[in-house]
């Protein structure tokens, strides 16, 4: 998976990475090599309130485009703007690309996340 | 065997070998029994080409059109000119018996012509892009509105004046059955938008106000006017309007519009007795990448070739399948490459001047009517190529008189505002001359 | 590289002129309000008439049609379009009525929509016809709506779901989607067909209905539909019939008679209207009797030998399109049906099922056909053997280009990995079957040699392959004009 960092990951392909009260999520590698070439992201609105399991913003490619599902609940209080004139970003290295930070409403919610080694095997039942 | 079917009968039994086979019912033998459909099958038998076009006649010449008589009917489609050009290219086989062009490298042809249709429409309606074309006008508004609707999922008001055509309106209302949304339809005043009712209609609940300029009466809105109040509130402002009146009205796009959508059938399409007509859909900003339907774009090959390809895929219903938010596949595709052909001929003088003598030619028409002293000015207000009279009449009967006379008369309000007894809406096109509208304006007048 | 119009403008060049007038004509400021005046020119093309037809003939000599070549595109029956078609619709008596005229000076044409209302019940087995839906997707939408309208008369408010195959076209889903419904997939079985007893456990109250295309997707005659039927309407949802692919049973079979409450078909696949480029198309709607008064309006009634359009529907659910449908689509439709007449179509649904036969027997030994070697109208094989040796089917699809082919539709359906979906249709000849089914087997003589060459193909097009990523990521969706 992914070196050094001790992320947790859903079963909807995206990872957090947790900093106290905040969530940092984005997709997976499994994920953009599904998606293709991204061509687009259409990013959360800072300030919207985000419900764990909800659609909440979208991911293009050119071949499909993905919804991008809440892992955790919270306020979204960050994107990255730079998805926004370079989405490519996301193919080239999907954890330095994270899409937003979220101020986690329940930090309990973690716990019902995947493990690394949870998520590798849940991959391979998938594949 | 028929003329369309190639397979002879030695054909058919070296293929039926092939595939291991001793007749073709084998390979319905899947369909049981009691589902074939047996002698009873209901419907004529085949007719050779010879007796199909006397038969095709037949029926054509049982209808009487604007062929044979001289329309001022408008309502929505309108008796323009048609430069034979047009037809003479449309019916290259290589652009009407093509499919989608899903393989851009073989369809490069179509391609570029739509490029070439998305950019004139933009230009004419001032607008950043436009798609490939829809069905019609009252869809595209439509969609216009659904697009609004999921830009903005915290609000589901749409604002709808009813000066839009009343066809517009319905299928607006068909369109949005499937949601939860609240349609505002606010009544006209005196032939035109009530822009102070828009006003107070509109509240943070508002994700769209939709108008139409030239409205279903002819008559020019304060366009300027409703695009203020809708973006006070937030709300999304769609405009519906005739292409041609653009030629020398104002482009939406200047009065703010965020949607400019409308039925192009009076560039190069025939009134076809309602279809298909063509449906043109422009936007800008925000809600580019949300438009429905096809969208044509340019890009490059391996070798840095410039090419057009379908693009912006992922948001159609072949892609995102329920999340999609329009299902259309099929589009006008073909009607499009008539307007693109109709507006290359006229150009950017030409659309001036149709636009010109449609204006001219109406402006006469009604002052010749008022002359009559039997038709007054129903509301008083600019017009473009439409304009409504009223009359102490049963415009039905008056059509019918004019009918005999050489004349399609005008549209009877009374049909669709049941209180606009003795209304009549006329349209005049670049089609009508001077001795066309006189002696409609005379045997009007003696009718009544 | 082909110029665009605009860059072959020159000013002053003129392309079109009106006649002289003798009414006073008064200039745009005259007319109207300064703030309602457009003040900058569109730019729009100053070219002459030979310009255009000679940029426009251009442009077509980089397209093709059916008329250039075979289109062996699965779900889309691109069957040969008949030239008498295109020259009766063109008639004025069609093509110059104006929709808004009285009934009495259109009886032509609305006799004319009658009996192909008539015609087209007969031939799916259905009790009443709209024909105002402009496209499938659009019928799909109109009869959708249709099944709504049904339950909420009812004041069946659970009904919220719509089953439908894993296999559907993507219409399918959208058009639920739009008409409101949540969407319950279904799985197909090994043997590629609705998996009865996922049906049965996925049908409840809360079924409105189930799409259903037969022949399915893969070409499959779903043999289970009288069982499916009794489940759908046992649990009190409907059954709606995606017309695609009718070419398969013309003459054959009905879905009125398989049990199916609502169906559209593609005129402008089955009934040889031209796709032209992308439409127009029609996608008319029919339904048993129980759903007739949800139809949209207007209805055209015969009283005695008068014909009319009738407003009064007392469930309709209103209008989809404006007037009546696509008219002159519909001109063609009816001359290909008094054309073929009930001999002919069924010649043609038996014809069309012999052709694709006939292929799936050349090429099951190289391709992979995950469902085995029959069916019916089209078929399904898979590019995965290929794809093991380095190629794959877009590779495949875009060498078919430099062969002077269009390809077959690839990547869908969806449950096949690698799919390729071919239809040929009655109107080929058995040499363009074997010259096509040749041409699929060189190909693969070429990936076991040289995968590269497919895989960077096409070569011999006017263009190569087009960076589709480059479109998307950075839209340009118009010309930029000089300054």
């Amino acid at each position: 998976m992914i070196p050094g960092k001790n992320l947790k990951y859903s079963k909807d392909h995206e990872w957090v990475e947790v900093d106290g009260e905040t969530a940092i999520v984005g997709v997976t590698n499994y994920a953009q090599v599904q998606l293709g070439d991204i061509v687009y992201v259409e990013l959360p609105e800072i300030g919207m309130h985000a419900d764990k399991d909800e659609a909440i913003c979208a991911i293009e490619s050119v071949k499909t485009a993905a919804d991008v599902i809440t892992p955790v609940s919270g306020e979204v209080l960050e994107v990255n703007e730079a998805l926004e004139d370079n989405p490519e970003l996301i193919n080239e290295d999907p954890y330095a690309a994270w899409i937003m930070k979220i101020q986690m409403a329940d930090i309990a919610e973690i716990e019902s996340l995947l493990s690394e080694d949870e998520y590798a095997d849940f991959c391979e039942n998938e594949g | 065997m028929h003329k369309y079917i190639p397979n002879t009968e030695a054909e058919k039994k070296l293929m039926m070998e092939q595939i291991g086979i001793n007749s073709i019912s084998e390979l319905f033998s899947v369909i049981p029994e009691n589902l074939r459909v047996g002698d009873e099958f209901n419907l004529p038998s085949g007719m050779s080409e010879q007796e199909l076009i006397v038969h095709m006649r037949e029926l054509a010449l049982t209808n009487i059109s604007a062929y044979d008589l001289k329309c001022f009917l408008g309502a929505g489609t309108y008796d323009h000119f048609i430069p034979a050009v047009v037809g003479a290219l449309t019916s290259r086989s290589e652009f009407y018996t093509a499919y989608t062009p899903y393989q851009a490298e073989i369809s490069q042809g179509m391609l570029q012509a739509i490029f070439e249709y998305q950019t004139m429409v933009c230009e004419l309606t001032g607008m950043e892009a436009a798609n490939a074309s829809m069905y019609d006008g009252v869809s595209a508004t439509a969609e216009a509105c659904a697009i609004a609707l999921v830009s903005n999922r915290k609000r589901n008001k749409i604002i709808v004046s009813d000066s839009v055509q009343p066809e517009t309106r319905e299928v607006i209302k068909t369109y949005m059955n499937g949601r939860d949304v609240i349609l505002l339809e606010i009544p006209f005043v005196n032939g035109e938008t009530d822009y102070e009712a828009i006003e107070e209609a509109c509240d943070d609940n508002t994700v769209a106000v939709c108008i139409q300029s030239p409205n279903f009466f002819g008559i020019i809105e304060d366009m300027d006017r409703v695009g203020e109040i809708s973006h006070s509130y937030g709300a999304a402002f769609i405009v519906n309007t005739d292409l041609i009146s653009l030629g020398i009205l104002k482009p939406p796009a200047e009065a703010g519009a965020d949607f400019v959508v409308g039925d192009a059938q009076p560039l190069g399409n025939p009134m076809a007795f309602g279809g298909p007509h063509l449906g043109y859909f422009a936007t800008s900003g925000k809600y580019i990448r949300k438009m429905p339907g096809r969208i044509v774009g340019e890009t490059v090959d391996t070798e840095g070739n410039k090419g057009y390809v379908l693009t912006l895929q992922a948001r159609e219903q072949h892609i995102r399948r329920e999340k999609a938010t329009s299902n259309i596949c099929s589009n006008h595709a073909l009607n499009a490459l008539a307007a693109t052909i109709y507006l290359s001929l006229v150009g950017k003088e030409g659309i001036k001047e149709v636009a010109l003598r449609c204006a001219n030619n109406a402006r006469y028409t009604q002052q010749k009517l008022l002359e009559t002293g039997k038709f007054h000015d129903m509301f008083n207000k600019p017009f473009f190529k439409e304009f409504a009279v009223e009359s102490n009449t049963d415009i039905g009967k008056l059509n019918k008189v004019l009918h005999k006379k050489g004349y399609i008369g005008g549209f009877s309000l009374e049909k669709k505002f049941p209180w606009l007894k003795g209304g009549w809406l006329i349209a005049v096109t670049e089609r009508r001359s001077k001795a066309d509208i006189d002696d409609f304006v005379q045997k009007a007048g003696d009718a009544v | 590289m082909s110029k665009l119009i605009f860059e072959m403008s020159r000013p002053g060049r003129r392309a079109f002129n009106l006649p002289e007038t003798d009414i006073p004509q008064k200039s745009p400021t005259e007319l109207f309000d300064s703030r309602s005046i457009r003040k900058i020119d569109a730019r729009l093309p100053e070219v002459s008439e030979l310009d255009v037809v000679r940029h426009f003939t251009e442009l077509s000599n980089r397209n093709f049609g059916v008329d250039s070549g075979f289109y062996p595109l699965g779900s889309c029956t691109m069957k040969y379009n008949p030239k008498i078609n295109e020259k009766v619709a063109s008639f004025e008596g069609f093509t110059d009525l104006h929709p808004h005229q009285p009934a009495e000076s259109v009886q032509g044409a609305l006799k004319l929509m009658y009996n192909l209302e008539k015609y087209l019940a007969e031939i799916t087995g259905m009790d009443y016809i709209s024909l105002q839906p402009s496209a499938g997707a659009q019928g799909e939408m109109a009869g959708l709506m249709v099944i709504k309208a049904y339950h909420e008369e009812r004041r069946d408010k659970a009904r919220t779901k719509i089953l439908i195959p894993d296999s559907a076209h993507g219409t399918n889903p959208a058009s639920a989607a739009v008409a409101g419904f949540d969407i319950v997939h279904i799985k197909s079985n090994e043997k590629g067909l609705v998996d009865v007893d996922e049906l049965r456990r996925l049908s409840g109250k809360d079924t409105a209905g189930l799409m259903l295309t037969n022949p399915n997707t893969l070409g499959l005659f779903e043999k289970d539909i009288i069982e499916a039927a009794k489940i759908i309407h046992g649990c009190g949802g409907l059954l709606y019939y995606d017309g695609a692919n009718a070419n398969a049973i013309l003459g054959q079979t009905r879905p009125g008679d398989m049990g199916f409450d609502v169906v559209h078909l593609n005129l402008h696949k089955t009934f040889t209207t031209p796709h032209g480029g992308g439409g127009p198309g029609a996608g008319p709607i029919g339904v048993k009797k129980k759903l007739h008064a949800f139809l949209p309006v207007p209805w055209i009634e015969k009283r005695g030998s008068k014909y009319n359009f009738n407003y009064k529907k007392s469930h309709s659910i209103g209008k989809v399109k404006s007037l009546y449908g696509n008219f002159l689509v519909l001109v063609r439709a009816y001359a290909y049906i008094r054309t073929m007449g009930k001999e002919g179509l069924k010649q043609v649904s038996e014809n069309a099922v012999l052709n694709a036969n006939y292929m799936l027997s050349r090429l099951k030994d190289t391709y992979d056909v995950p469902f085995g070697d029959r069916c019916m109208h089209e078929f399904v094989i898979s590019g995965e053997k290929q794809k093991k040796m380095g190629a794959n089917t877009l590779g495949i699809a875009k060498r078919l280009l430099d062969y002077g082919y269009h390809p077959p539709t690839i990547y869908f359906p969806l449950i096949v990995k690698e799919a390729m979906m071919i239809e040929p249709t009655e109107t080929e000849s058995k040499e363009t079957l074997d010259e096509f089914v040749d041409v699929l087997l060189k190909i693969n003589a070429e990936i076991e040699e040289n995968p590269e060459m497919v895989n960077s193909a096409p070569h011999t097009t006017v263009v190569r392959r087009l960076d589709e990523v480059q479109a998307a990521r950075n839209p340009i969706l118009k010309y930029d004009f000089p300054e």
